[in-house]
């Protein structure tokens, strides 16, 4: 296993997720599995090589005059909100 | 029977008031109601504003207004926002959740007057390659309901195989569209990256994702593709290029046609699947098209590559599911980290999680460079490979998949095994380039597809060679039997 119990335990704490005691072992099985699949890549020298994050040359993130184009639509959103009192969302408390 | 005309066909009826939108629409929802029992194909139907839509439809024609879909029933992939109508994206998370806005593909096809039937299947968060990661079960492929459909739009193909619509619409981040066309027999087409708008299409590999279409021809799938496609300034990705007239080209004659055989994808290939392509070849051979055989060295490596990639990307993307603003939300947090993390855990499924805590991991502090950097640096490489390779010629052509539809429950247990699905079709997404996928032929009865990809924004030249080819050959109109 290239990874372990405790990595997939860090990795799941990182990524805000709640991962049962009776997912793990398949957690941590097949991520394992992935892990040594996309290892691959090392064997390729690339160290001539510039990192792509878009495939279209060129293309440029477009800019727009800074003017409002949206309405208010807040109740509309907040339909799909769980918990919602006076326009505001609701979480647990987070200062004591 | 009208269902297995044509979108030209059917408009051509539409325009001489042989049949009404209303009448149309009526037929397309009972096949919908009888069909969709075995097949799964639908999360949500929406009956009631299809009729009206198709009323609205008839009323503009009566008004004087024409156009090749007006009228027309289309499926939308339930990963496009649709106002007012629930919009799941094959999530529990988004169960319950009720788009406040159009996509633009959802807008732009309104405009031209289709009519939404309703909400296709699809995996979970378009994460998969058999549409068994879906909350709403898995969909079943109408040429064998024991087995796959392919992903992860597979309730969009099963739906446009069945003909319980005109044609549907997908998305295809590492080969979403194609794969499933493939085992479906349909033709499936993948855009260039930014030709079709992605505003209100739920997010899953940002540098990947791109729009699409199901059609029972590469002809109906090029007038639903003039349609869809377009600049929109809501989609920081859209490019400003003008949008061909796709189903004028059509008959544009393929003498000289240059026609790229790629060595990676033929090596290996099964014996009956490499004896369609060949089969395929020798139509185009014979309509005046040339062969090159070319090579990509660094293809073999498109499917690592995007297994660190996509990842990254989707770990990000789905961060915004918090359970604060919209989605599941936990019963009962005690603090706000207990919120995040059981609202997530709940809310998500098995291939969901696993890839967002692949990319977590890909994108975490000492091993970001070793993954995601080197990742992007060998996409480079293959997009580069891909380049060379198209100033030698037109188009590549290929298989879409290595193996017809397979049986539901075969490789659901190793991601690694469904992942492989994808090997041809993921090198189009990682360079952004246009491809489709056609049928070519069956293996033990199940259909097979011929893949052809295009340099940047060739759309009209796919499309054109596509449909050449079912001038040539009738692959395209068999059908599955129980659902004439």
């Amino acid at each position: 296993m290239s990874l372990t119990r405790q990595d997939v335990e860090k990795i799941a704490h990182l990524a805000r997720l709640s991962i049962t005691d009776q997912e793990m072992p398949v957690y941590v099985t097949s991520l394992s599995r992935i892990v040594d699949f996309v290892a691959a890549l090392a064997q390729v020298d690339t160290s001539a090589v510039q990192p792509m994050a878009h495939p279209l040359d060129g293309q440029r993130q477009r800019l727009r005059p800074d003017v409002v184009t949206e309405t208010d639509r807040h109740e509309k959103y907040q339909r799909n909100a769980p918990s919602v009192q006076a326009g505001l969302y609701l979480v647990p408390r987070v200062i004591e | 029977m009208l269902h297995s005309l044509s979108i030209g066909e059917l408009a051509d009826h539409l325009a001489e008031r042989k049949i009404s939108s209303v009448e149309l629409t009526r037929h397309f929802l009972a096949r919908i109601e009888r069909f969709d029992p075995s097949l799964n194909a639908m999360i949500t139907l929406t009956a009631e504003q299809a009729l009206a839509a198709a009323a609205a439809a008839d009323a503009r024609r009566a008004a004087g207004e024409r156009g090749p879909l007006l009228g027309i029933p289309l499926i939308h992939k339930d990963i496009f926002c649709t106002d007012g109508v629930r919009t799941s994206c094959g999530s529990r998370m988004l169960d319950n959740f009720v788009a406040p806005y159009d996509a633009t593909v959802v807008a732009r096809l309104k405009s031209a007057g289709a009519v939404m039937l309703g909400k296709a299947n699809m995996d979970e968060f378009a994460m998969g390659s058999s549409n068994e990661t879906s909350f709403y079960g898995p969909v079943k492929n109408p040429w064998d309901t024991t087995r796959v459909p392919g992903g992860s739009s597979g309730g969009s193909a099963a739906a446009a195989a069945a003909r319980l619509a005109a044609f549907s619409t997908g998305t295809d981040t590492g080969g979403s569209i194609r794969q499933p066309a493939a085992l479906t027999g349909v033709t499936g087409v993948k855009p260039t990256y930014g030709r079709v708008s992605r505003y209100g299409m739920i997010a899953f590999a940002s540098s990947l994702d791109q729009a699409g279409v199901f059609a029972g021809s590469a002809a109906d799938a090029a007038l639903v593709l003039e349609a869809m496609a377009g600049f929109d300034p809501n989609d920081s990705t859209s490019v400003d290029v003008p949008v061909p007239a796709y189903a004028a080209g059509l008959n544009a004659p393929l003498k000289g046609l240059k026609i790229g055989l790629l060595r990676e994808f033929f090596d290996g290939l099964e014996a009956r699947n490499a004896a369609l392509i060949e089969a395929a070849l020798d139509v185009y051979l014979s309509l005046g098209a040339e062969t090159v055989e070319v090579s990509l060295p660094s293809l073999p490596l498109s499917v690592p590559t995007y297994y660190v990639v996509a990842p990254a990307e989707c770990s990000s993307n789905l961060s915004r599911f918090d359970g604060v603003r919209f989605g599941h939300r936990c019963a009962d947090p005690k603090d706000l980290l207990d919120l995040y993390r059981r609202s997530r855990g709940e809310g998500f499924g098995a291939e969901v999680k696993r890839r967002i805590m692949t990319g977590t991991y890909v994108l975490s502090a000492g091993y970001f460079d070793a993954y995601y950097l080197q990742a992007q640096k060998v996409r480079r490489l293959i997009t580069d490979e891909f380049r060379t390779a198209f100033t030698r010629v037109d188009l590549l052509l290929g298989p879409t998949t290595p193996t017809p539809a397979f049986a539901i429950g075969a490789k659901i247990d190793d991601p690694v095994t469904m992942y492989l699905n994808d090997i041809y079709t993921i090198g189009a997404n990682l360079a952004g380039l246009p491809a489709l996928s056609l049928p070519c032929g069956f293996v033990d009865g199940l259909p097979m597809g011929l893949q052809l990809i295009g340099p940047h924004f060739a759309e009209e030249r796919l499309l054109n060679a596509a449909h050449q080819y079912q001038q040539a050959t009738d692959w395209h109109r068999h059908g599955p039997r129980g659902f004439e």
